[in-house]
């Protein structure tokens, strides 16, 4: 044999060597230097945790009816390890039951399927709890399924049939409130690791705030806001198994803990009658013809508001806006043809709540805020003033809107007629002393300012998410809206409105002329601006709640609330946990006397303003139950007019804060006003012209104050 | 090699042979027990850690638990018989049957390809025999490419030692045919086995060192090709890329080499006690008596044991490397060289495969792994190794 032969064998050994080298180091690095973190593997690999859902605490109104609660379903469900046991993985087995819970085969078999598996159903309708929970098949089983299930154990191995809490929201009274109760929902892989990563979990409460890939989590409403409250403490039952899920013992278990109950200072009874009246609002605008086009189209009114406020506290009786929907079509996953339904355009997007998340000029319901700025301005309450059908400002006339000429009056009847052009000239003098088109840009605006102090333009905190800002079209605004659209302003003066121009020449015409003007000065706090602003027309903005909160402020003497829903949570044993009462956001700079001045007037609204129409047609009380009242009907453009109706009573010692707004409502009075009125009769106890304190509701005609009294078993004491 | 033949031992009178058990040319004087020792040894360990990994199951199916260890004994005692045949004849009267094997061998590997071969774990691979035992004639085939290749590779030739480019090309002809049948089960790990024994044979032929650059540029040029035209199945691609991440799936390809390492890794220094490991008991390993054996040894006996496994194999490599160095001719060599590749490079990919440093593919533990073939092919090749050794001029 050649040398060569022997010289590569001893390569080949060479190598072999080296390969039995590898190895041995490699083994070294496993069993040696990183064995621990092994080891701690394998011991996780060898326990499961069983989670048992904890029960979601109630929501309460005011006197304990559950506006959200769990009923008991019987769900079937299926163990995965149990299928897997099975030769053919399952699918006989799986097939038997789809049999006896009477769904289609292949439906039942995609439930089983675990999320990014083949075949599963897409997130978040998949399953995505761990593969040693068992699988909800339906949670709409009835008795006889679950015997048939139960009691041939040996023939359907791993199913169970058990009783289980699943949501619901019982609407009593038929009180909706679907904007602010909220939905549950799956909890989402990203939310996991968020609230599960090792320095978010307080060390020894562990599980407390640990959520489990089963869990439902609060989407929106309330049931996300005080989902920590509510969703309680799941029981965990760790087991030791093997590979194939067998269970060898159980290493410890914790039983869950139940969640608390969350009373809010929402009146079912008020709840229901203010979504009653709304809905009559809106019904009774789409029969009225809009006086803007000669009442030769009725309104559309396609969307509303209306919110009871506790002047004193912030509390909300009620707050319900038009369109809404069911909020039980969320339990156990929305179909798509739900979602679609309550999010489309073509509905005006029920799922949004205009109360709160609805941004509309206030228009003559801002007086309000102006009134004391004009106060401020210099201006005397006991003046009189020209009240001209049109105010020229810088040549051009501005009309008034609410109202025709009605010459010299007092600053009284100026509110109580809502005469536009007395404003006009309050904040156009105010402009032009300011230095007119030259003010500094951190010029003190009294108009502006005041409505800031009376915390519009931004959120109210109220304890919902996603609340509306709101908008303030001040000076600092309009730079920076102009900052953001001048490039768009300045292309279009250039170019004009051609496609427009086809259908509506002088529609172009003016668009082209305002598209230069933005283009130029669109920056610009004009004199016209500033008048707008005194009637809250043009690009300021408020949710209703917010006017809620301003009429809350000026009828408890200045002090601006935080509106709220939680009123409290309570242990389902019934102790108290904690009581919700938000500090006030702070008091408006309005003198007393002023106030007074202001309270006296809007109460002469309603008995001789532009208030009045309503009371007087329902053959309201005024006289046992004063009410004090500020109409308004903003302009839109391209839109028929907002209806607003902004109230509190009983005006000599105000209790709640009426605030109720239909879009593309017409007028404040027309549409608004006759359902606010018949919203007080509920709220005072009023039939006919009887005022009884003891039929109002709540009760006593002041929110409820006690907490609901809670049995031992969790149930509540009903009023 | 200019020496004749000596005479073989086997040759002498049988009345003498009795008489003289330790006699200097006798039978178990001449064995290689390093050898011989490590192998049972090995083979001894693998029944423990089958049956190990077995009981278990066993246990919650009602079945025997020991229905695993006592057919690995079997296996192991008709292994061993097989290889006292393999032993007794001269090795060099081999070259006569060798076409015949290869011609037997081939005839398994397409009968494992017609209907009646089963597939197990994705490939195509064995044929069931009645009364449960099966069949895997891939691995008997390596027998055959060994001793069909090292008798192309070392044909007598006149004038030169080294074989010609025509004997190679011959060689390679003959290996392509198993090789190719080998990948249509798909068998990618008996395939790779099949590339580092014929790699190992050509080049210790003494064959001109162009061959041997040539088949390892050659081996990674199909490499190349194949993971980029999907000429590998998709499972085969996901243990390829389960092993670059083995996070990236945790539940599917990522599975088997996830698990196996925390088996090992929580084995330590002395281990868990055999019949305590958790994930071996909790069966988290899947084919574990088989492909993944080394990871009972792993966590049960921990690093000591599980260097012990790798000591031994390290053992029978070296004696097999030892039997091919001295060994009187060149098909003697190339026969050792080509069992000595076949044991490395299978046991590097099984144990490396359960360590995270090797793709998954299922090639068993030589001797260790439960599967009759396995063992059987295994013994043989021990058989033939023991052949060269006792019949070499010492």
């Amino acid at each position: 044999m050649s040398e060569r032969s022997r010289l590569r064998l001893v390569v080949v050994q060479v190598l072999v060597l080296s390969l039995l080298a590898t190895l041995l180091g490699r083994l070294w690095y496993l069993q040696v230097l990183a064995s621990e973190s092994y080891q701690a593997a394998a011991t996780e690999n060898g326990t499961r945790e069983i989670i048992t859902p904890a029960a979601r605490g109630m929501i309460l109104d005011s006197r304990g009816r559950p506006l959200a609660r769990n009923r008991t379903a019987l769900v079937v469900s299926i163990s995965r390890t149990a299928m897997l046991r099975q030769p053919d993985g399952g699918r006989e087995l799986v097939a038997k039951v789809a049999r006896v819970i009477g769904e289609p085969v292949d439906a039942v078999w995609e439930k089983t399927r675990l999320c990014g598996a083949e075949g599963a159903r897409p997130a978040p309708r998949c399953f995505n709890g761990s593969p040693y929970q068992p699988i909800p098949l339906t949670d709409e089983a009835n008795t006889q399924m679950a015997l048939q299930i139960m009691e041939r154990r040996e023939d359907f191995p791993g199913v169970t049939a058990e009783l289980t809490a699943v949501r619901e929201y019982p609407q009593p009274l038929g009180a909706n409130a679907a904007h602010e109760l909220g939905y549950l929902g799956p909890v989402t892989d990203e939310e996991l690791a968020e609230r599960n990563q090792p320095g978010a979990r307080p060390a020894g409460r562990r599980l407390e705030t640990v959520l489990q890939a089963t869990d439902l989590i609060g989407r929106t409403g309330l049931e996300r806001q005080y989902d920590a409250d509510l969703r309680g403490r799941p029981g965990v039952k760790v087991l030791a198994v093997d590979s194939q899920g067998g269970v060898s013992g159980v290493v410890s278990q914790t039983d869950p803990v139940p969640g608390n109950y969350l009373v809010t200072t929402i009146d079912a009874d008020v709840q229901a009658e203010a979504e009653t009246q709304l809905k009559a609002a809106i019904l009774r605008a789409r029969l009225t013809g809009d006086i803007n086009k000669g009442y030769a189209t009725r309104l559309k009114a396609d969307s509303g508001a209306v919110v009871v406020l506790d002047v004193h506290t912030g509390g909300i009786v009620a707050m319900a806006s038009y369109p809404t929907y069911d909020p039980n079509i969320w339990v156990g996953g929305i179909s798509t043809k739900d979602y679609r339904q309550i999010s489309s355009k073509r509905n005006h997007y029920p799922n949004q709540s205009r109360a709160f998340q609805g941004e509309f000029a206030p228009a003559s319901t801002f007086k309000a805020v102006t009134l004391p700025a004009a106060v401020r301005a210099g201006y005397s309450l006991d003046g009189s003033y020209d009240c001209p059908s049109a105010y020229s400002i810088g040549g051009s006339p501005k009309r008034n809107y609410e109202s025709q000429a009605y010459g010299v009056i007092s600053m009284l009847r100026a509110i109580q007629v809502s005469c536009d052009t007395v404003f006009y000239k309050f904040a156009y003098e105010t402009w032009l002393r300011m230095g007119g088109l030259d003010a500094k840009k951190n010029a003190k605006d009294p108009f502006t300012d005041m409505a800031k102090a009376f915390g519009l333009g931004r959120r109210t905190g109220l304890d919902l998410p996603g609340e509306a800002d709101g908008r303030i079209a001040d000076r600092a605004w309009k730079r920076a809206y102009w900052k953001a659209t001048k490039d768009f302003y300045c292309a279009k003066a250039k170019t004009g409105y051609p496609e427009v121009a086809r259908t509506d020449p002088r529609r172009a015409a003016y668009l082209l002329q305002l598209s230069r003007e933005n283009c130029v000065d669109g920056y610009a706090y004009r004199g016209g601006d500033a008048a707008n602003f005194a009637i809250g027309q043009g690009d300021t903005t408020t949710t209703p709640l917010q006017m809620a909160r301003v009429y809350a402020a000026v009828a408890n003497g200045g002090t601006l609330v935080t509106p709220h829903i939680g009123r409290a949570v309570m242990t389902p044993e019934g102790e108290l946990v904690r009581r919700i009462a938000p500090k006030p956001a702070g008091t408006v700079p309005v003198s007393g006397s002023t106030l007074s001045w202001l309270r006296h007037a809007l109460r002469t609204v309603t008995e001789s303003g532009t208030g009045y129409g309503p009371f007087a047609r329902a053959q309201f009380p005024l006289d046992k139950l004063p009410v004090a009242t500020k109409t308004g009907t903003g302009e839109v453009y391209g839109k028929q007019t907002t209806s607003w109706f902004a109230s509190y009573a009983p005006a000599n010692d105000p209790q709640y804060a009426v605030v109720m707004m239909v879009s593309q409502g017409g007028t404040g009075s027309g549409i608004s006003g006759p359902s606010v009125a018949e919203l007080y009769k509920t709220l005072f106890g009023i039939t006919g012209s009887r005022v009884e304190l003891s039929k109002a509701r709540p009760p006593g005609g002041h929110p409820t104050v006690k907490l609901p009294a809670v049995r031992r078993d969790g149930t509540v004491v009903l009023p | 090699m200019t020496t004749g033949y000596r005479v073989a031992p086997y040759t002498v009178p049988v009345q003498r042979r009795a008489a003289g058990l330790l006699h200097r040319d006798s039978v178990l004087r001449r064995l290689d027990w390093s050898l011989l020792l490590s192998v049972l040894a090995l083979c001894a360990i693998g029944a423990v850690l089958v049956w190990s990994a077995t009981r278990q199951a066993a246990v919650q199916t009602g079945d025997d638990p020991q229905a695993y260890l006592k057919r690995h004994v079997l296996n192991a005692v008709i292994g061993l018989v097989l290889g006292v045949v393999a032993s007794v004849f001269d090795y060099r009267m081999l070259r006569a049957y060798a076409p015949v094997l290869y011609l037997l061998s081939l005839a398994g590997l397409v009968a494992v390809l017609s209907p009646l071969g089963s597939t197990v774990n994705g490939s195509h691979s064995w044929i069931v025999l009645p009364a449960g035992f099966s069949v895997q004639p891939s691995e008997l085939a390596k027998v055959a490419l060994v001793v069909g290749m090292s008798m192309l590779l070392a044909e007598k030739r006149d004038a030169e030692d080294e074989p010609r480019d025509v004997d190679v090309v011959l060689a390679l002809a003959f290996a392509s045919v198993p090789l190719a049948l080998v990948m249509l089960q798909p068998d990618l790990g008996t395939a790779l086995v099949i590339c580092a024994l014929v790699l190992g044979l050509v080049a210790v032929s003494g064959a001109p060192i162009r061959w041997v650059v040539g088949l390892v540029l050659s081996a990674v040029l199909v490499a190349v090709v194949a993971a980029q035209t999907g000429m590998l199945k998709d499972y085969q691609l996901d243990r390829f890329r389960a092993f670059f991440d083995p996070t990236a799936d945790p539940k599917g390809a990522g599975f088997n080499v996830r698990q196996a390492q925390i088996a090992i890794g929580s084995g330590g220094v002395d281990g868990q006690g055999l019949f305590q490991g958790q994930q071996t008991q909790g069966e988290f390993v899947p084919a574990q008596q088989t492909d993944f054996i080394f990871t009972v040894a792993g966590e049960e006996l921990g690093f000591i044991g599980a260097a012990i496994v790798v000591g031994l194999i390290g053992l029978v490599l070296w004696r097999a490397g030892r039997i091919a160095m001295q060994a009187d001719d060149l098909f003697g060599r190339l026969v050792a060289t080509g069992i000595l590749c076949w044991f490395a490079f299978q046991s590097f990919q099984n144990i490396g495969m359960t360590l995270g440093i090797m793709p998954v593919t299922g090639v068993p533990l030589p001797f260790v792994s439960y599967g009759g073939s396995s063992m059987f092919a295994g013994l043989i090749a021990v058989g033939l190794l023991q052949n060269v050794h006792m019949r070499r001029y010492a």
